[in-house]
């Protein structure tokens, strides 16, 4: 792909900077875990992406897809356990708000 | 660079779909598109190893863990819908208009006439991303391994959980 590093490093960070704010909102204003685990996924994709324009922009395409990997792995662990946590806390409350979340004790 | 901004349009489009979207399962769906999208964006950049993790991982088995997290709950009533569009409509409006002004600001400030980006020159070309995992980040490789064990474990924890509210 050729091009303009800077241009492109520029034209990618402002999709990914609107990526990240979605992903952000979605966290603060949803009351829905499992909406709320879709956020933090949106989040962690934007970081990814940014990695890889940068690995690619300051040619270190291989050290940043090593990174990306484990992020992707962190990512689908934190996903699956995060999952289990929602169906816990379903199976306790009946339904998944985090408004109803008020009664953790030590 | 045309193609890209079409890509990058799309996986914004896919992830405000899936943010604003009423059902769970639209939303998990279009988790998975934005990934897809990543995951081309991904091979244009040259990164062709973590683009196969994308599309495998994140646009495959986290598709599949959402949904059968959303199936092992309770589906709402049609009355509780209604009544949540209402609320997540009043919530979720700001969102278009957030992106929007964010948008338009960093464009103007990228096509700023001086505007430049702290680029390093290009590093020594590294190797592979096969041999940076195994012989630079063992270490990561390591930490990947007990994550993935731990996790492992949890889900093994939650379906014992299950068998034991069953009985």
């Amino acid at each position: 792909m050729s091009g303009n590093p800077v241009q492109l490093f520029s034209v990618f960070s402002v999709f990914i900077a609107l990526l990240f704010i979605s992903g952000l909102y979605c966290l603060l204003v949803t009351r829905n875990m499992i909406r709320a685990i879709i956020g933090l996924e949106l989040l962690i994709k934007a970081v990814s992406l940014l990695m890889i324009v940068a690995g690619h922009v300051s040619g270190k395409s291989a050290l940043t897809e090593a990174f990306v990997i484990t992020i992707i792995v962190v990512e689908v662990v934190v996903t699956a356990v995060a999952g289990g946590i929602a169906l816990r806390v379903f199976r306790h409350n009946g339904n998944l708000d985090t408004g109803d979340l008020t009664k953790l004790r030590g | 660079m045309k193609i890209n901004i079409i890509l990058l349009i799309s996986m914004t489009a896919a992830a405000m779909w899936t943010v604003m979207g009423r059902s769970l399962l639209k939303a998990t769906i279009g988790l998975a598109v934005t990934s897809a999208v990543i995951t081309i964006l991904m091979f244009r950049l040259n990164s062709p190893l973590a683009a196969v993790f994308e599309l495998s991982v994140c646009t495959g088995l986290i598709t599949v863990v959402f949904v059968s997290t959303i199936s092992l709950t309770k589906p709402l009533t049609h009355k509780e819908i209604v009544e949540l569009s209402r609320d997540r409509l009043k919530r979720f409006w700001f969102l278009p208009v957030i992106l929007g002004i964010v948008g338009a600001g960093l464009i103007v400030t990228i096509t700023r006439p001086g505007f430049s980006v702290p680029i390093h020159a290009a590093a020594a070309a590294l190797k592979g991303a096969r041999e940076v995992l195994w012989n630079l980040r063992q270490l990561d490789m390591f930490a990947q391994v007990i994550i993935l064990i731990a996790g492992a474990l949890g889900v093994v924890i939650l379906f014992e959980e299950k068998r034991r509210d069953e009985w």
